[in-house]
């Protein structure tokens, strides 16, 4: 066969189509089981983090029980039922506008004291950028943060991860002093204040975006958080 | 017609004639051990540097790099080199592209389900390896028109090349920049500014045209040892 004749080529170009399309969706399949369990474990170890408990990823699924107490989704000010909070995909919930968004709001009990961990999505230079967030008792205070992301550049936004970064969260507010969210600034240059922290130098833009990401994703909760600090409850039918 | 067949069982004859090269016999250990130096694909053909400045500021990620580009490199040019005489020539550009791209769709998903935490340090330059230019360069001018064994020993070497100058970089880089290799402090607390010490970490590093200046000073110093390489 004429190996520069139209026919062929367009017989080799269908048979390579197939083969590769056939033979990537059947490894994407076979693997997406383990990938999904991995994205899971370390969402659970995410989780745990954030009330500073340190896990490896296997074991998280294990030691996650033990910590997280309950779980559920928050919209408005009402707690809604039915709903799985482990499942809620923020990706979706945070293009909606705050009000009617599904807020997973996890609920964590650790040495004797309760801690609030709040989901965060938003975005940074090349992509993604999620975390958590933990607020002690007087849902104002934050007792520890986490962040990861997708595709920033090592060493400048994705050092947003890393312990220097989000070492400076604990202790600082959110809430002014009339029980207004102020969020926390992630400044260029040192931080002075309770809601202030340092930027990454070199990763403004993923700085910046952590800073939207928090105040964006809190301001739906405040309602509820509100309503709870006036009620003293998270149950739905006690409201 | 006959007169073609009859070349043909001829051109077969000769080519058993000829003794079978060994396996790692001058010529192919040449392909393995040349790009390191006289025909490294960074440092003398200048290709691949938009990779080398963007994932050199550490260390961890500028292996597992290399590690996915020996991969891909050898993976890619041993099928373009099976399939070379079947490509048709119109669209080999198009096979390559589609070959590249597959192989490092795998190497990310099996990344995924087995080490999710060092698919994490990847998934930023699963991009980066599609479009690296030695890549689509290797099977284009060598794999199109080589043995399998050939090509393979071309795509290791080609790959490690381009990997040692990574690692090179990336090792100046964070060491200079942040203090830390592999994340580990190396440059004692102590030094620095902040703790009563002399030291303080150099910002510049961090930025992407240091990684420029680091890869010019790697050719000025290759250059005044080998002097082959000297352009008039």
């Amino acid at each position: 066969m004429d190996q520069n004749s139209n026919g062929y080529t367009y017989f080799f170009a269908v048979a390579m189509v197939l083969v590769v399309a056939a033979s990537l969706s059947f490894i994407a399949t076979t693997l997406k089981p383990m990938q999904d369990t991995n994205v899971e474990q370390e969402k659970m170890q995410n989780i745990l983090s954030s009330i500073k408990i340190d896990v490896k990823r296997e074991d998280a699924a294990e030691i996650y029980g033990d910590y997280i107490t309950e779980s559920f989704v928050v919209s408005a000010s009402e707690r809604v039922d039915g709903v799985d909070a482990f499942s809620v995909d923020m990706l979706k919930e945070v293009r909606k506008p705050n009000t009617e968004r599904n807020s997973p709001l996890y609920i964590a009990q650790k040495e004797g004291k309760t801690y609030y961990i709040i989901p965060l999505q938003g975005t940074g230079l090349w992509g993604p950028i999620w975390g958590y967030i933990s607020l002690e008792e007087d849902m104002n205070t934050v007792y520890g943060a986490v962040f990861d992301h997708k595709a920033e550049t090592p060493g400048l936004g994705a050092e947003i991860n890393t312990a220097v970064f989000t070492d400076q969260f604990p202790g600082k507010k959110i809430l002014d002093d009339n029980g207004e969210l102020l969020g926390i600034d992630v400044r260029k240059g040192g931080s002075t204040t309770a809601y202030e922290v340092d930027g990454i130098s070199g990763g403004t833009i993923t700085s910046d975006g952590v800073e939207l990401m928090i105040a964006d994703c809190l301001e739906a909760y405040i309602p509820f958080l509100k309503e709870y600090l006036n009620t003293g409850t998270t149950s739905s039918a006690d409201l | 017609m006959a007169e073609v067949l009859e070349k043909d069982v001829q051109k077969e004859e000769l080519i058993d004639k000829v003794p079978k090269e060994p396996l790692f016999s001058k010529k192919n250990r040449k392909l393995l051990s040349d790009p390191f130096n006289d025909d490294n694909p960074i440092t003398v053909q200048v290709l691949g540097i938009c990779s080398a400045l963007a994932i050199t500021v550490k260390l961890q990620p500028a292996i597992v790099m290399t590690l996915s580009v020996i991969f891909v490199m050898a993976a890619g040019n041993v099928i373009i080199s099976l399939l070379r005489n079947f490509v048709p020539n119109r669209i080999r550009i198009i096979v390559q592209l589609v070959v590249v791209a597959s192989l490092v769709v795998l190497v990310d998903q099996v990344l995924k389900a087995f080490v999710y935490d060092v698919s994490k340090e990847l998934a930023v330059f699963v991009g980066l390896i599609i479009t690296n230019c030695i890549i689509m360069g290797r099977l284009e001018a060598f794999a199109l028109g080589n043995t399998p064994w050939r090509s393979f020993l071309d795509g290791i070497g080609n790959a490690w090349g381009y990997g040692i100058i990574l690692i090179v970089v990336a090792f100046f880089r964070e060491l200079f920049g942040s203090g830390q290799l592999m994340g580990f402090q190396i440059i004692p607390e102590s030094w620095y500014l902040a703790n009563g010490g002399f030291y303080s970490d150099n910002g510049f590093m961090l930025l992407p045209p240091m990684a420029l200046i680091t890869v010019g000073i790697i050719i000025w110093v290759q250059r005044s040892r080998n002097t082959k390489l000297i352009e008039d």
